[in-house]
């Protein structure tokens, strides 16, 4: 026996039509917005010849790791690998890629995990929210980003954000809940207003956490973008992809690899933004 | 260490309390913490006990109908052992807490009725509190960590930082203002606590256990530090402790809670003379306990002692170094010759006389076996520590105010905690 069949697939198709048709303004708007951020990170750092972003960037963390020498000098020769390999404006796509979902995506967590560390009900709402979003896998942002914004970067751009954004709420959330009840009490007994208490106390003491947070959320996205090739976000991402689809081992390895530089030179950047202070 | 630096703060003559109006004013406090706490109430008002409360409620009966009085420039201090309610009475002062029910009064203010805005004004101009374990911001350098209060009051931050340097000066801290609370010892961290809570100036301290979490010595240290700058600055202090010695030692007048109730309020001397109840008398004097403590067990070790032979300079500088008013004379076998007191060796020193000069010899002594209940009244009486001698004229050990108290207390925790 057949059960008849759910007409799922045909209800979402109306509503997808019901919002293209009417919110299709939006979407475009969104769209374009989008494109003109990518577009205007990568050209701004196309623009800056490579030796000179490769010894910002080093001096940067040479400067954010205490004067670590070791890891500044490895920074510099992880880029001119890159640049050696004729990788450059690639990296610099994916860059742009990551840089862009990333400030989208701490724009949409942090606040939110402020406010659901002021809030239980907030929390409570948004648990089952981001357990969901964890547990599914990267690939299946996209399917909903292809079908509002067709393919391109600016897809993938919302797919990346859409799937970084997670651990960013969650420390966020976490950070501040932590704070020692004592300091709070601190801020209260001397009169602090709220606003003030989160500012000076709680974010304040927060941060090595909510770092964490930023930190987890750059390596998403960044993982993001190179799945995110698939549906035509260019950049390194797409070169494995190609890579992978003629064959080319060396073209997917080279690509590769640099990818894993960016990955490392972020990682340490953003582990050593804030110093961690000892409790108590 | 002594306090130093500019007097940044008018000193205050020592008035005569009694005329005055008390600057806090707590009547019939009660807090209930739990879910519903006007069933609680009901119950309580209808007279059960807090575990009754529990029972039927699940609710916690913290403070149970609290009134007293705290005169201006008084250290009160608050006393019970675990769970009797003295964090929870200390945090309605300011609200850190919301009571269910009562009054709190400083000077004419109504603090339970007050809006956000008054009670920040209040907290901002009125109340210092001070930490167990000091609660210093970990981000914020020692000089800002002083200057917080300052910083929420919106004084901009030179005026800020001046003010702090100046406390910092004063809690004997000066050198450290750039110094992060993690790299500072715990002594040093509650100094800054201190500091700001005093950067302010405000008029009441709120202190909880905030001497708890350091090493003895340093602990006696951070007392005297605050009774001398009580003495300066007339501050109105709340202190919570639950060491006796601490109490003894701070408090003008001392409440002793138990099970969110207060038992007795008196000065030190009248809670050990005249024990209101049966619960303070077991806290303080229990005759059944006095007659099982000797004065072998709450004695201490005889240190430092001075030899006969020994100049009076050597027993002076041995006080000073200790911290004392008198000390025990000995011979090289420790037969205890007498005492001679600070003032004598120092006079001594001056005119060039020798110990035997100045030496005390009709001193009270106890033996080793003697029953505490007999010996208890000579030794909240005697204003020096009691020689304990064995029958040969050997020192044995000294036993103080504070350390009889103490080991009562301590006993008195056993047998509650066993009924
Ligand atoms: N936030 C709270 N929620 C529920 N019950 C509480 C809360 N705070 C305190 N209590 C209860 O109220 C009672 C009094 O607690 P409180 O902390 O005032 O005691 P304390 O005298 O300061 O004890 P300690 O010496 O251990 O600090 C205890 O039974 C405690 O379990
Ligand atoms: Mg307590």
């Amino acid at each position: 026996m057949q059960l008849p069949k759910l007409p799922v697939g045909e209800a979402v198709e109306t509503l997808v039509d019901w919002i293209e048709n009417y919110f299709g303004w939006l979407l475009d708007s969104v769209s374009e917005g989008l494109q003109f951020l990518i577009g205007g990170f990568q050209d701004l750092l196309i623009l800056i010849p490579p030796p000179v972003l490769i010894l910002l960037v080093s001096v940067l963390v040479w400067f954010v790791t205490r004067r670590d020498i070791k890891l500044a000098t490895l920074t510099a020769f992880g880029l001119l690998l890159v640049w050696d390999l004729r990788l450059w404006d690639l990296a610099m796509l994916t860059l742009a890629l990551v840089l862009v979902s990333t400030i989208l995506a701490l724009a949409i967590s942090i606040p939110l995990g402020i406010a659901a560390a002021g809030s239980d009900t907030l929390n409570a709402a948004l648990r089952p929210a981001l357990d969901f979003m964890q547990t599914m896998p990267s690939f299946v942002y996209l399917i909903p980003a292809v079908i509002f914004f067709g393919l391109g970067s600016v897809p993938g751009t919302i797919a990346t954000v859409v799937f970084a954004m997670p651990p960013a709420l969650r420390l966020t959330n976490l950070g501040i809940r932590q704070v020692p009840v004592e300091l709070i009490e601190v801020a209260d007994a001397f009169g602090s207003t709220p606003q003030q208490k989160l500012l000076k106390v709680q974010l304040p003491v927060a941060l090595p956490t909510i770092m964490a947070g930023v930190n987890q959320c750059i390596m998403l996205a960044l993982s993001m973008t190179v799945i995110a090739s698939m549906i035509g976000a260019g950049g390194l991402g797409y070169q494995v992809l190609v890579g992978i689809q003629r064959v080319n081992i060396g073209m997917g390895f080279e690509a590769g690899l640099a990818i894993v530089i960016i990955a490392i030179i972020l990682d340490r950047i953003t582990q050593n933004l804030v110093p961690q202070h000892e409790n108590r | 260490m002594k306090l130093e630096g500019s007097v940044i703060f008018e000193e205050l003559p020592i008035e005569d309390t009694t005329s005055l109006q008390p600057i806090i004013s707590v009547r019939n406090l009660t807090k209930i913490f739990g879910q519903d706490p006007g069933k609680a109430l009901e119950l309580h008002t209808s007279g059960r006990s807090k575990q009754e409360i529990y029972e039927q409620t699940g609710s916690t009966l913290a403070l149970n109908n609290v009134s007293f009085e705290v005169m201006p420039g008084e250290t009160f201090v608050l006393m019970g052992l675990s769970g009797s309610g003295k964090s929870t009475l200390l945090r309605c002062i300011n609200r850190l807490i919301d009571p269910t029910e009562g009054e709190i009064r400083i000077d004419d203010e109504d603090v339970v009725g007050m809006g956000q805005e008054e009670l920040r004004a209040t907290r901002r101009r009125r109340l210092g509190m001070i930490f167990q374990n000091f609660a210093l911001l970990p981000h914020k350098t020692v000089l800002d960590n002083v200057a917080f209060g300052l910083e929420i009051q919106g004084i901009p931050a030179d005026e800020r930082h001046k003010k702090a340097e100046e406390v910092l000066q004063m809690v004997g801290l000066g050198g450290y203002g750039a110094s992060m609370p993690g790299e500072l010892s715990g002594g040093m961290k509650q100094r800054v606590g201190l500091a700001r809570a005093l950067t302010s100036d405000p008029d009441i301290l709120l202190m909880d256990e905030a001497f708890s979490a350091l090493d003895p010595l340093i602990r006696r240290d951070m007392q005297d530090e605050l009774l001398d700058l009580q003495q300066r600055l007339g501050k109105t202090i709340i202190f919570v402790t639950h060491d006796l010695d601490e109490a003894l030692k701070l408090g003008d007048r001392i409440a002793l809670m138990k099970d969110g109730a207060i038992v007795q309020i008196g000065t030190p001397e009248e809670i050990l003379t005249n024990p209101e109840n049966a619960y303070v008398e077991k806290f303080v004097a229990d005759v059944d306990l006095t007659r099982v403590l000797s004065a072998s067990d709450v004695m201490r070790r005889p240190e430092p002692v001075a030899q006969c032979t020994a100049g009076p300079r050597v027993a002076l500088h041995l006080m000073e170094e200790h911290d004392i008013p008198g000390i025990f004379v000995v011979t090289r076998q420790r037969l205890l010759r007498g005492r001679v007191t600070l003032d004598d060796a120092a006079e001594a020193v001056k005119k060039g006389k020798q110990i035997a000069d100045i030496l005390i010899t009709e001193i009270p002594i106890v033996a080793p076996d003697a029953s505490l209940g007999d010996i208890i009244s000579l030794i909240v009486e005697s204003p020096y520590p009691v020689a304990v001698a064995d029958d040969t004229g050997r020192l044995r050990g000294v036993i103080s105010r504070g350390a009889i108290l103490a080991a009562l207390a301590r006993k008195g925790e056993n047998v509650d905690a066993a009924a």
